[in-house]
């Protein structure tokens, strides 16, 4: 079930090859998230109005490889902002993916930008 | 001034170096560390890690200017060739001479590779140090770029055997695991055990060869293969030897110290070898006819070594050294402590085996049961930290000792309290730290949080086992100094439930942030805080949990129950569990229609699983054109109202029990709590409805109902007591408005009535006295509340069916129509179930 995750590797800005334009900023729900597909990937996006900020990540949790992060309550832990997964309420930060409060390996983010009122997620393929 | 020179800078030669800096009298002192390889002291103990990162900086013990600062004179790159015991001094390889008066050999051990004709061939490596991965890393690449398919295999399936396997995958080759023995892990593991990891390590990819002698590896120039008997080879193309250590014990052997006869220099309990100004530790010294391949016993030599040369003579090292280990084997959790092998005539064995979870457990309990002997763990180590204390320490065990292992849905009780263990337990071993010095160090002041606690103590910063035991010894030692026993709900908020409840309810606050903003600590929310202000928000406005869904619990946020593999369970609402036939049929047909796994649930109400997001809205449109609600199964709030079916049928029935049910269900329907609410209705004493296992339950006896209040089921199960006695219908919903109404005014975050109750002051004798005779002159608000709840009550899931805008929310892809494409089935007794999790 682990190869799931070999699908999402974190993505840099400056590795951005395609932004792949997702949907309306309407679609999500203010300081909440939504899931989006590109090609075979799920990306949980995250509105975090609170920060005036978006976040892109790995849909599928690593604890039990299931697609349900887009779907987990986001807020900040000291300051670090995070989303809880559903299921188990396994923590990563939304900006550098690390697990916060276990030792679960890493989610892969990826970039986000806003044009128009539209949400474009950055992929290297 | 005097001069130390130690030989050797790896793990516990450094330890060495760090204890001795932390002592007042080391400034009498000059200290010279020699290094053979090119860098200080690294973490060999997460050597695999750098086929993740390839960063040897990671790995640093500390950065060569730690050893400036702290006036230490670090030379790398060179060997020490000789030792001059009787003018006390040693040579080095580049011909240097230096003087000492104390002289730590710290040389550690190397790769023990075993006489096998061909093991000087390309390709045949040992796992020992950065040079060595950096070599192997090289020559893995070569291959793949030849070969993408190409094999390695690692003799040796010990401990950093299968480290080296991990190394292996991580490099990108086929993995086989080679071991004499019979079973993987001979040392630590019983065959059970190693045959259940060896189950999980193969379901990962790992191909494991047992009961293998390599008679010689073959190839010309580099290996091709490995040969075990005539017709028996293993092709691969690569090899890595992790076969065991052996003592670097040569400079011992030059200047003619004691050595022990299969190696290692003979040490005493003060660490001093044969020349009382030489000592030896790690894995170069032999302590008791035996060699410690561990790090823990490691750094207790290094101290006790540190403590006879300042002159502290009372610190030895102790008669037995406990060999425990816990560690994470490819992502395995595998532990072993005390005694793990134990014959039958000194005590008697424990096992929890669950093969399809790949998991075991194993204690060893004295004969007469009373002290635990020691243990193995395989594919979860949870319980590692507590086993191994209880260990330690001789602490009494439960009468069943079982329970120390049963997973605690099957009988198993979380056992032991922090606070219970002795101040000289030792909770860190890697750094040797109590129980005493963590709590020391928050008395103090010194460290106030769980971060505090590890900088100034060391604890946690080895193997990281004892974390999660650290964070409860802290809480607790927190709390029982009163520190900020944090009432507040999480990090956002200072404040605890009832306060928040009582701002929203005055301030009139209608969303999260209006809260978060005007009585939070800056933050932006959480997990915790969210569905809680969600919670008080509808408990006070009666609100659904369609008004704000970003801010409530995944399953409020769905309207219903979400399930292991992330698809939802719907359960509409049957009051009083009283359904007609057409109804039934119709709940038949929807879950056929939507290949539904069904259940009747333990509330009596009909479950059906295995629902998409995408499907959610769908069923539920059938549904609630059959006439059915939402069953709010998901929410805390009122679940089900449980009853007997009572004097409209019952021979025995003193009262009406199913339409009381009925009436009470539909009253406190949808309305929000600290915690879920269940209650029953019995006809009679016999108590059919088990009334009294739940938050409020009734039973019709001669002159009308005894009302019972805060009972409970689950992990805790409490019998609800005697609110009030022969009390007619309307007096009974005026009694539970109160109560509930209090209950959801004064309990903490996710607390249910028993709970609750249990904790109120003044205990059921104060509850009557606010409840019956409004001592607190608060009944009538409290009914009123209840009213305008009960009033404004409204079905979400039919209010979300007819707005296009909160429909919009029950869809997997917010750019596709598609479903979730990662959802495997299996068929189990003629219906589906999610596929197990590994």
């Amino acid at each position: 079930m682990e190869e799931i995750l070999e699908t999402y590797t974190a993505t840099e800005l400056e590795h951005v090859k395609v932004w792949f334009k997702a949907a309306s900023t309407k679609d999500f729900p203010v300081d909440g998230g939504a899931c989006i597909k590109y090609k075979d990937k799920q990306i949980a996006v995250f509105n975090f109005a609170r920060l005036d900020k978006w976040y892109a990540c790995q849909n599928v949790c690593p604890h039990k490889m299931e697609m349900v992060l887009s779907r987990g309550m986001i807020g900040d832990d000291k300051g670090t902002p995070k989303v809880a997964c559903p299921l188990h309420k396994k923590t990563f930060s939304l900006e550098n993916g690390e697990n916060l409060n276990g030792d679960l390996e890493a989610i892969a983010t990826y970039p986000v930008k806003i044009e128009n009122d539209f949400v474009y997620i950055g992929f290297s393929e | 001034m005097k001069t130390i020179i130690v030989v050797g800078n790896g793990m516990v030669g450094y330890k060495f170096c760090e204890k001795f800096v932390a002592k007042e009298e080391s400034k009498n002192y000059k200290v010279i560390v020699f290094g053979e390889e090119p860098r200080p002291a690294y973490d060999r103990v997460h050597l695999s890690e750098f086929f993740e990162n390839q960063d040897a900086k990671a790995l640093e013990m500390a950065p060569a200017e730690w050893y400036t600062e702290n006036n230490i004179e670090l030379i790398v790159n060179e060997r020490v060739t000789d030792i001059h015991k009787t003018t006390k001094k040693i040579t080095t390889a580049k011909d240097r001479e230096f003087s000492y008066d104390y002289l730590v050999l710290a040389t550690g051990s190397s790769a023990f590779v075993p006489p096998i004709k061909g093991v000087e061939k390309e390709g045949v490596f040992v796992y020992r140090t950065i040079e060595d991965l950096e070599g192997m890393l090289d020559y893995a690449s070569k291959l793949k770029s030849k070969n993408a398919n190409a094999k390695a295999a690692v003799l040796g399936g010990g401990l950093l055997g299968l480290e080296a396997g991990k190394a292996v995958m991580d490099m990108g080759l086929e993995p086989h695991i080679v071991e004499f023995a019979p079973k993987l892990m001979p040392r630590q593991l019983d065959s059970r055990s190693s045959q259940v990891l060896q189950l999980k390590l193969e379901s990962i990819g790992l191909n494991i060869h047992l009961s293998k002698a390599t008679n010689q590896i073959l190839g010309d120039k580099s290996i091709v293969g490995m040969e075990f008997g005539e017709d028996d080879v293993l092709d691969v193309e690569m090899l890595i030897i992790s076969a065991g250590i052996r003592p670097r014990d040569e400079l011992g052997k030059t200047c003619d110290l004691e050595m022990g006869v299969r190696g290692g220099i003979v040490v005493n309990n003060k660490m001093q070898t044969s020349d009382e100004s030489i000592y030896a530790i790690g894995e170069v010294a032999l302590y008791n006819q035996m060699i410690y391949g561990l790090v823990a016993p490691g750094y207790d030599m290094a101290g006790v070594a540190v403590d006879q040369i300042i002159g502290e003579a009372e610190t030895l090292m102790p008669e037995e050294i406990d060999m425990s280990t816990k560690l994470k084997l490819i992502g395995v959790d595998v532990a072993s402590f005390g005694e793990p092998f134990m014959p039958a005539s000194k005590g008697h064995s424990i096992i929890f085996e669950n093969k399809t979870q790949h998991l075991y457990k194993r204690i060893n309990v004295s004969l007469d049961g009373k002290s635990l002997l020691g243990g193995i763990l395989v594919g979860d180590a949870t319980d590692y930290s507590m086993l191994h204390q209880v260990y330690l320490n001789g602490m009494a065990i439960p009468e069943d000792p079982a329970q120390l292992i049963l997973p605690a849905s099957e009988g198993g009780a979380a056992f032991g309290d922090v606070m219970d263990l002795p101040d000289e337990a030792q909770i860190c071993s890697c750094e040797s730290v109590t129980k005493g010095q963590i709590c020391a160090a928050i008395e103090s002041g010194e460290a106030t949080d769980i971060a505090g606690v590890v900088s100034c103590t060391k604890a946690g910063t080895g193997c990281g086992g004892c974390k999660p035991m650290l964070a409860d010894l802290t809480n607790a030692t927190l709390k029982s100094l009163g520190i900020e026993v944090k009432e507040g709900v999480c990090e956002h908020f200072d404040l605890n439930r009832q306060d928040l409840y009582k701002i929203i309810q005055v301030k009139e606050y209608k969303t999260f942030n209006e809260v978060l903003d005007n009585h939070g600590n800056g933050g932006h929310g959480c997990e915790l805080c969210k569905p809680l202000i969600a919670s008080l928000m509808a408990s006070i406005n009666a609100d659904t949990a369609n008004k704000e869904y970003a801010i409530q619990d995944s399953n409020d946020r769905f309207l219903a129950n979400i399930q292991r593999n992330g698809t939802y369970s719907v359960v509409p609402r049957v009051p009083g569990g009283e359904i007609t036939p057409d109804k039934l049929i119709a709940l038949g047909e929807i879950a056929k229609k939507y290949d539904l796994y069904t259940k009747i649930t333990g509330g009596v109400r009909i479950d059906l699983f295995g629902a998409t997001l995408n499907q959610l809205p769908l069923i539920w449109k059938e549904l609630i054109g059959h006439g059915f609600e939402s069953g709010h199964a998901y929410g805390k709030s009122l679940r089900t109202v449980k009853t007997c079916v009572g004097s409209t049928w019952c021979r025995y029935g003193m009262d009406e029990s199913v339409s009381f049910g009925i009436e009470l269900e539909n009253r406190y329907r949808g309305i929000r709590a600290p915690h879920k609410i269940k209650g029953g209705v019995s006809g009679c004493i016999r108590e059919c409805a088990e009334a009294r296992g739940k938050d409020f339950g009734l039973i019709a006896v001669e002159g009308g109902w005894n009302l019972y209040v805060g009972g409970n089921g689950g992990a805790t199960p409490r019998h609800a007591e005697l609110l009030a006695e022969q009390i007619d219908n309307e007096t009974v919903i005026k009694y539970l408005d109160r109560y509930l109404m209090f209950y959801m005014h004064t309990a903490k975050p996710l607390q249910r009535t028993a709970a609750w109750q249990e904790r109120l002051e003044g205990g059921m004798e104060y509850l009557k006295e606010v409840i019956i005779e409004d001592k607190l002159g608060i009944a009538v608000d409290l009914e009123k509340e209840m009213e305008t709840l009960v009033n404004k009550f409204e079905c979400e899931w039919t209010q979300a069916i007819n707005d296009p805008e909160m429909m919009k929310r029950f869809s997997h892809f917010v750019n596709s129509e598609e479903d979730d494409d990662n959802l495997v089935f299996v068929p189990m007794r003629d219906q589906k179930m999610p596929e197990p999790w590994n």
